[in-house]
């Protein structure tokens, strides 16, 4: 999708009446279009190549990059350098930060900076516990959460000042981001700790992997019922599973990850073919998704199996013949048609 | 001590009630502090509340208490220090991720909620940012300093 008035796609989109970001992201959801937003797992290198080639992969399949921060709390190149190196080559990224690594003063330089290098999204996360990566030993520091991360971001967008009041001569204009959980106790809450995420300034909402629809559809529920459907974006976390094995470690593993039953005995009735079950199951999910009032979007994490992202868009259906913009999109359409 | 703080996110409604007629008492007797001289007041009651509230909320001493608005469970208990909320990362079993021997605070934080009157309210309000500077301080002389002190 490319809009009438950019001219040079990757460069910054000019602010409509309403809109807070230069970026093509905020612009699809406002538009009502279904977003599809993909997560890119930063290199365990210095070569920016690698970061390329890992984008290259979604090349007019999705509409936003996120570039995760120490995901899972393992060391990988870093969430703002992947992002200045995407927006070299237009593409859109979320921009990931979490509360587990960096302190107030680390984190709203990051945005500055991030904005200042083309960055349009940022998604604000209080961050995986150290226990979780190859760093136990490091020292967590949460010297914000997620909200009040939120709450900052906002005051330096909006207020045009840091948090100690200082001014800005510049703000970063920045789409504001939040994670949740619509699956983890306490469940009531959950809808709750997204409306409180909302008054902080989250705009969008990408959720954790959904593999249960009766949980969403009643999370979603309780987003209408707070009145918070006409604030934010709700993009459903989705992710295609390997194997029935995979699963069950994933699910005892991966913090916060639920995966009913059901799901698993899917996968190990397909045998062999589990991996394509895998797949098949997260098109149903889109499209599933794509029917729950409310939900904008997905969030489709597909790690160590991110070339099956384009199969799944694509069998899903979910861009309804929209053509994400990507890099020399616009010249590979042009030759396609020569060709015919 | 972990039972004792099980303990008071069962009796939250209770707790909350008594501390609310205890910071009435500590302000109604404002003139007396202010008597003796804030400061001077300082070390002896930061030592009074890491005691007690340390006893009954495995108290941190972060200086900005807001027990009275997460159901009497301490959220600087949480590895995290997430005051706004559970993070996505509590188990099934209502377990923390980072201690999973411990129940999340946020999940206890819910329960005692919905014992105190307003309780479910006050879990909405956001916190903002914690002041790093506060550590060790009395909340409770802050609190009646900030009730006590004259409209700016």
């Amino acid at each position: 999708m490319k809009f009438d008035d950019e001219p040079v796609p990757g460069y910054p989109l000019p602010i409509l009446p309403g809109h807070t970001s230069p970026g093509r992201l905020e612009r699809v959801l406002r538009a009502g279009q279904f977003a599809i937003t993909t997560e890119l797992a930063p290199p365990d290198s210095a070569d920016p190549q690698e970061v390329y080639d890992r984008a290259r992969i979604f090349d007019g399949c999705v509409d936003a990059i996120n570039a995760t921060d120490g995901s899972g709390a393992h060391c990988h190149m870093g969430s703002l350098a992947v992002c200045a190196l995407l927006t070299r080559l237009g593409y859109a990224p979320v921009m990931q930060i979490s509360c587990r690594d960096r302190n107030r003063i680390a984190m709203q330089g990051d945005i500055l900076g991030g904005a200042a290098m083309g960055v349009c999204n940022v998604l604000c996360l209080s961050g995986d516990g150290v226990q979780a990566g190859d760093h136990p030993q490091a020292k967590p520091v949460f010297d914000l959460d997620a909200v009040t991360l939120l709450e900052t971001a906002r005051t330096l967008r909006d207020e045009h000042r840091f948090l100690s009041g200082r001014k800005i001569s510049f703000a970063p204009r920045v789409f504001l981001g939040a994670a949740a959980n619509p699956f983890a106790a306490p469940v009531e809450f959950r809808a709750q700790r997204v409306a409180k995420k909302v008054a902080a300034g989250a705009q969008f909402i990408q959720t954790q992997y959904c593999y249960d629809m009766p949980v969403l559809r009643e999370f979603m529920r309780r987003i209408e019922d707070l009145g918070l459907l006409e604030k934010v974006f709700v993009l459903v976390g989705v992710g295609p599973l390997r194997a029935a094995s995979t699963a069950e470690w994933m699910r005892r593993n991966v913090p916060g990850l639920h995966i009913p039953d059901a799901i698993i005995k899917r996968l190990a009735d397909a045998g062999p073919n589990a991996a394509q079950e895998g797949r098949k199951l997260c098109v149903e999910l889109i499209q599933e998704l794509r029917e729950v009032r409310g939900v904008s979007g997905v969030h489709i994490m597909a790690y160590r199996q991110e070339q099956s992202v384009r199969e799944i868009v694509e069998r899903s259906g979910a861009l309804a013949g929209r053509v994400p913009w990507y890099p020399g999109r616009d010249n590979s359409i042009a030759e396609t048609r020569i060709a015919q | 001590m972990y039972s004792l703080r099980r303990w008071s996110v069962r009796h939250a409604r209770g707790l909350n009630a008594f501390y609310h007629g205890f910071e009435a008492f500590l302000v109604s007797w404002n003139p007396l502090w202010r008597l003796i001289g804030y400061e001077r007041l300082e070390r002896p009651m930061a030592a009074l509340e890491r005691v007690v509230k340390g006893a009954f909320f495995d108290c941190q001493m972060c200086g900005q208490c807001v027990l009275s608005s997460t159901g009497m469970s301490c959220p600087m208990n949480c590895p995290k220090q997430l005051r706004n909320g559970p993070c996505g990362g509590v188990r099934d079993n209502g377990h923390c991720e980072v201690k999973p021997e411990m129940r999340c605070v946020w999940v206890e934080a819910y329960a005692g909620a919905t014992r105190i009157p307003g309780g479910q309210a006050s879990l909405s309000s956001v916190q903002h940012a914690v002041d790093r500077r506060l550590q060790g301080h009395s909340a409770w002389l802050r609190v009646v300093r900030e009730k006590t002190a004259p409209p700016a």
